[in-house]
């Protein structure tokens, strides 16, 4: 067995026992980069030369120290979205593509406190405005199940690199379901925190009351472990909670009796792939086998998720991209007549299709007039969305549903119809909507490609989740197949 | 016809806070280009904004010394337009439920109060400022003002006059100064004002068609380019013709109106709440607390001076315009007896030194202290008061006691009456002619001697003895 | 058709796009087909309902009034397609 191939438990267990290094295990890493990344492509950038100084340094750190750190020595990757002091942020746009932030993020700094070794910048849909990292600006990631396939977005590379063991964690945002699909459609773990618990700080916004920063791993253990570094009130981010974080790997216990289980009929529609839908059903078997209380919910405006997300997240990307403008930093187009110029030969060569169709619909969206009919209507059926959840919470402890109604889909099969497309994430954004916490865990396989199993729980209580995924996890070994690469 | 003018003013006053209002930089003034700057107020990828809580207590505290009600929700929004002095190509401001709303300003018309309404007080972030480059067909770009917290008071259309719109406008600075909210410097920027304008037929109660007027650097140029747009207004409408609604700018050195061409466009600032920021609520105490924390506002001054000082009406008025005057004039009475005579050099010499020099007091070095030392040496007659306003302009320059001046100067005053003999003796000799006009009644001749005396002794002699001893002498 | 090429060009100059008139008409279509699947908000009746736009239950989140260093002017210009003097760089601005 390769190291690069371990958990973050596993590992941390070989440098706490000096069985192995920080630098060992980047440079395992490094050569699994070396071996798959041509056919992978996760990366936007690869940070090698930086990543072996900074093993180097912490090999002295646990010589030193004595005392391992949560994540001391463990290779990880960013979804190229979060800001990196003096390291090429670039949102796979090619209007960043210069950009090297002055500063690091919130979750930047507390995962290097924690011990972390950057191995690089992953691959994302432009401004993560996507759900197959196609439309990245500098190329599409490929799925390690099927090189044909899509690995999902918008946080692909992310997804991708962890289920290609090319790092042993990732983050990952996730603002209408970009950690959750691509973790179903690359067979990995993925969570979406509460919003307001991790926090955005140095996240460059997409649609900024959706936004979430979560991790990707190979197993729910990693997942609490990555949560306990992140999560956590950050006073730069004043939408950032104020809430005690309590240690989530005591919440890594194999037990559901008595937990109330929620199945909402409106995530079983037409549409949806069977094979997906019948994995789901034989999860929610298990759990009943494990001693929770399954029942049938109804979450009445699932429906309506889908419009409301397309209003609110345009409405406020067109204001939130409105800075790429070609004064201050990245791309600026080299002929233009004056300054209007600029800014729209800028935007217009600087933006890809998608963001530009986006762009379009959130400034139409907000526009004289038209206002109230979408913007302030979305917000509105935003509340009745929420208020589904909240009801059903007063039933049920956590819903259990599909991550995404498909499996991974061929390259190309969808980048011509933006609402086929956008339909993929229709059991992702009502979570978004409602600010409340959800994660993707594998919970089969069809035809070789793995289906997602989404468990929701109550705003701030990821514990229940990450108890109930765990229990599942050791239930079954989906999450121990490797893709073959 | 006869036409009546309406008028409505928006006034952007900065906060007078350490640091910006999303973010730690400092709001100071100056400073070479692009050093007050963060990831933050440069807007770039990423950032967050956190609203400083002095922001909030500076601007309740105007909103309510501006009698406005203070609202208890009120939040943030953003209004989107594009511009190379916003980073961010939108501006944190308050659209739909500002901070504060309802208040008035009372003015005085012609000796009768009048009430001006204050529409709404709201919280706003401050752009950068260009610099147009004279060749090469260029602007540059400093955004070290960004980010600086600003206010923004909008009148009702209430004012009837350029000059009523002037005597707002040293109302409100005067009220904002004394809430100690702004220090409301326009040379700095940090007191600024646009004016809407129309005209109507007098008696009619409709609008007329408003042009929106900016960039004027002073009162006395918002006063002016309000005059100069009733003259515009007027002519057209004379004419019969329709005015146009537009942006115009103030062209201070040809004095005349003229149309900005980059406000052509009709604006769309698709406002929406700023996600990014929760929204404030202000308790009742809270607003309770700030109000116990206003100090005494103009008029009450005025009231308190004519009352305690036995100053005349005008007087009181003058030295509580700002209250930086009225302090400076209070730190003396409590040190010297003699009120009027305090009143007389602040309103005389001081204002009249700090309106040549275009200072604020605090920009010079002289403290109430010295003024009154130098006052108290006038009373023993060591300096004439001729003297005193030569220490008075030493002292205003160098910050030095007066009797350092004196001393230093040799601006001692003679009064030794042998001295001061000789010296009328040797006038005399030399000026026949007055000697005779004053003997033959021409009472006017004896100023022109006592003239030549204190020019002899360069001012220095004791007016009141040479007076004496020359009526003595040609008696 | 909610939305007319017309609008679309108006909505382009608004966001600072140039589309040519290929995008133009690839915007209308597909705005227009997204906008009508969006119609079904229209069948909720939403009179008395809130809006949404924080999802957890914030207010009054500030700082002290504290100046903490700026960045260096190095730092600040350091990303600028072009600059001058310390100063950003861009096309003559007619007022």
């Amino acid at each position: 067995m390769e190291l690069y191939e371990l958990t973050i438990h596993e590992l941390l267990d070989l440098i706490k026992k000096r069985e192995t290094t920080p630098s060992e295990i980047t440079e395992s890493v490094l050569k699994r980069v070396g071996q798959v990344e041509d056919r992978v492509k996760a990366f936007v950038t690869i940070t090698e030369e930086e990543a072996r100084e900074r093993a180097k340094h912490i090999d002295e750190d646990v010589n030193n120290e004595g005392n391992i750190k949560s994540l001391m020595g463990i290779p990880m990757a960013l979804k190229d979205n979060m800001c990196t002091k003096g390291i090429r942020t670039t949102c796979s746009s090619k209007i960043l593509y210069n950009f090297k932030p002055p500063y690091n993020a919130t979750v930047v700094e507390k995962l290097n406190d924690a011990g972390t070794v950057l191995i690089g910048k992953t691959n994302l849909d432009e401004f993560a405005m996507g759900s197959s990292t196609e439309n990245s600006a500098f190329h599409t990631t490929r799925n390690p199940w099927d090189l044909k396939r899509v690995p999902g977005g918008s946080s692909g590379g992310s997804a991708a690199a962890v289920a290609a063991d090319e790092v042993i964690f990732a983050l990952g945002s996730d603002t209408g379901g970009s950690i959750r699909q691509p973790a179903s459609l690359c067979g990995v773990v993925g969570m979406k925190p509460t919003y307001g618990f991790v926090s955005r700080y140095g996240l460059i916004a997409f649609a900024s009351s959706l936004d979430q920063i979560g991790p990707f791993t190979k197993d729910v253990t990693d997942c609490a472990i990555v949560m306990n570094a992140i999560c956590g009130h950050d006073p730069m981010d004043s939408t950032s909670a104020n809430v005690d974080v309590p240690d989530f790997t005591k919440s890594l216990v194999a037990d559901v009796k008595g937990m109330k289980i929620g199945v909402p009929k409106e995530y079983f529609i037409e549409g949806i792939q069977p094979e997906v839908k019948d994995a789901v059903m034989k999860a929610a078997e298990l759990f009943e086998e494990m001693g929770a209380n399954v029942e049938d919910i109804s979450l009445p405006h699932t429906d309506y998720g889908l419009s409301v997300y397309y209003i609110i997240a345009p409405a406020e990307a067109s204001s939130n991209l409105a800075r790429y403008d070609g004064i201050q930093y990245g791309f600026r187009a080299e002929e233009y007549d004056d300054l209007i110029d600029l800014y729209k030969k800028t935007r217009s060569e600087g933006f890809g299709p998608e963001v530009k169709r986006r762009i379009m619909l959130g400034t139409y969206a907000l526009s004289s007039g038209y206002y109230d009919a979408y913007y302030l209507k979305a917000q509105k059926v935003r509340t009745l969305v929420k208020q589904d959840f909240d009801n059903a919470f007063e039933k049920c402890d956590i819903i259990i549903c599909p991550t995404s109604p498909t499996t991974a889909f061929e390259i190309g099969a969808k980048t011509d119809d933006p609402l086929a497309m956008y339909l993929s994430d229709v059991f992702t954004i009502p979570v978004n909507l409602a600010g409340i916490p959800g994660i993707s865990i594998p919970c089969g396989f069809s035809n070789g490609l793995p289906i997602g199993l989404q468990i929701i729980g109550k705003p701030f209580d990821e514990a229940t989740i990450i108890k109930a995924a765990y229990t599942f996890e050791q239930a079954t070994d989906y999450h121990k197949q490797k893709p073959n690469l | 016809m006869e036409y009546e003018v309406v008028i409505g003013l928006e006034v952007h006053a900065e906060l007078s806070t350490d640091s910006k209002i999303f973010c730690s930089c400092t709001t100071e003034f100056g400073g070479d280009p692009n050093t007050h700057c963060c990831p933050v107020c440069l807007g770039l990828p990423g950032v967050l904004p956190v609203i400083n809580e002095k922001v909030i207590e500076l601007a309740v505290k105007a909103a309510l010394a501006l009698n406005c009600e203070i609202a208890e929700y009120s939040k943030f929004d953003r209004k989107n337009y594009f511009y190379p002095d916003l980073p961010k190509a939108y501006q944190i401001s308050q659209y739909d439920l500002p901070l504060a709303q309802n208040g008035y300003i009372e003015i005085e018309v012609d000796g009768k109060k009048k009430k001006i309404g204050i529409t709404r007080v709201h919280i706003e972030e401050d752009a950068g400022k260009l610099v147009h480059a004279e060749l090469g067909g260029y602007s540059l770009v400093d955004y070290n003002r960004t980010g600086v917290p600003l206010i923004e008071i909008v009148s009702e259309p209430d004012i009837r006059s350029p000059e009523e719109a002037r005597n707002y406008l040293d109302k409100l600075k005067s009220i904002l100064q004394y809430s100690e909210v702004s220090d409301c410097k326009m040379q700095e920027g940090s007191l600024r004002c646009d004016a809407n304008i129309s005209l109507r037929p007098k008696g009619s109660k409709e609008f007329g068609v408003k042009t929106e007027l900016k960039n004027m650097n002073s009162f006395r140029a918002v006063q002016k380019a309000l005059e100069a747009e009733v003259k515009r207004q007027k002519k057209i409408l004379e004419r019969g013709e329709r005015v146009v609604q537009e942006t115009l700018r103030w062209d201070e050195a040809r004095g005349v109106t003229v149309p900005m061409r980059s406000k052509e466009e009709a604006h769309d600032y698709r406002y929406f709440p700023e996600p990014d920021l929760p929204p404030v609520v202000i308790s009742k105490e809270y607003v309770e607390r700030i109000k116990s924390t206003l100090p005494e506002m103009p008029q009450e001054r005025k009231e308190r001076y004519m009352k305690d000082y036995n100053l005349p009406e005008y007087d009181a008025g003058v030295l509580t315009d700002s209250k930086a005057i009225a302090d400076f004039f209070e730190a003396c009475v409590e040190k010297y007896h003699d009120p009027k005579t305090v009143s007389n050099w602040v309103m005389g010499e001081l204002l009249a030194a700090l309106k040549t020099k275009d200072a604020e007091i605090d920009d010079i070095p002289l403290t109430p202290s010295h003024l009154v030392e130098m006052l108290e040496l006038m009373d023993k007659g060591t300096i004439s008061g001729k003297i005193a306003k030569t220490v008075f302009k030493e002292m205003i320059e160098t910050g030095k006691r007066p009797e350092q001046v004196v001393k230093e100067k040799g601006l001692v005053q003679i009064t030794d009456e042998g001295k001061i003999s000789e010296i009328i003796e040797k006038v005399i000799k030399e000026n026949p002619k007055s000697v005779e006009d004053f003997k033959n009644g021409k009472e006017k001749a004896i100023g022109f001697l006592v003239g030549q005396v204190m020019r002899a002794t360069k001012g220095k002699a004791n007016p009141q003895i040479v007076n004496k001893l020359l009526r003595e002498k040609l008696q | 058709m909610k939305i007319s090429k017309k609008d679309v060009e108006h909505v382009a100059n608004l966001a600072r796009l140039h589309l040519d008139e290929q995008e133009k008409e690839n915007y209308t279509k597909q705005l227009n087909s997204i906008l009508e699947y969006m119609e079904k908000l229209n069948l909720l009746d939403t009179e008395d309902v809130p809006p949404t736009s924080h999802v957890i239950p914030l207010k009054n989140v500030f700082r002290e009034d504290k100046v903490r260093d700026s960045l260096s002017n190095e730092e600040v210009l350091a990303n600028a397609p072009d600059a001058e003097d310390g100063y950003f760089k861009v096309p003559k601005i007619i007022e």
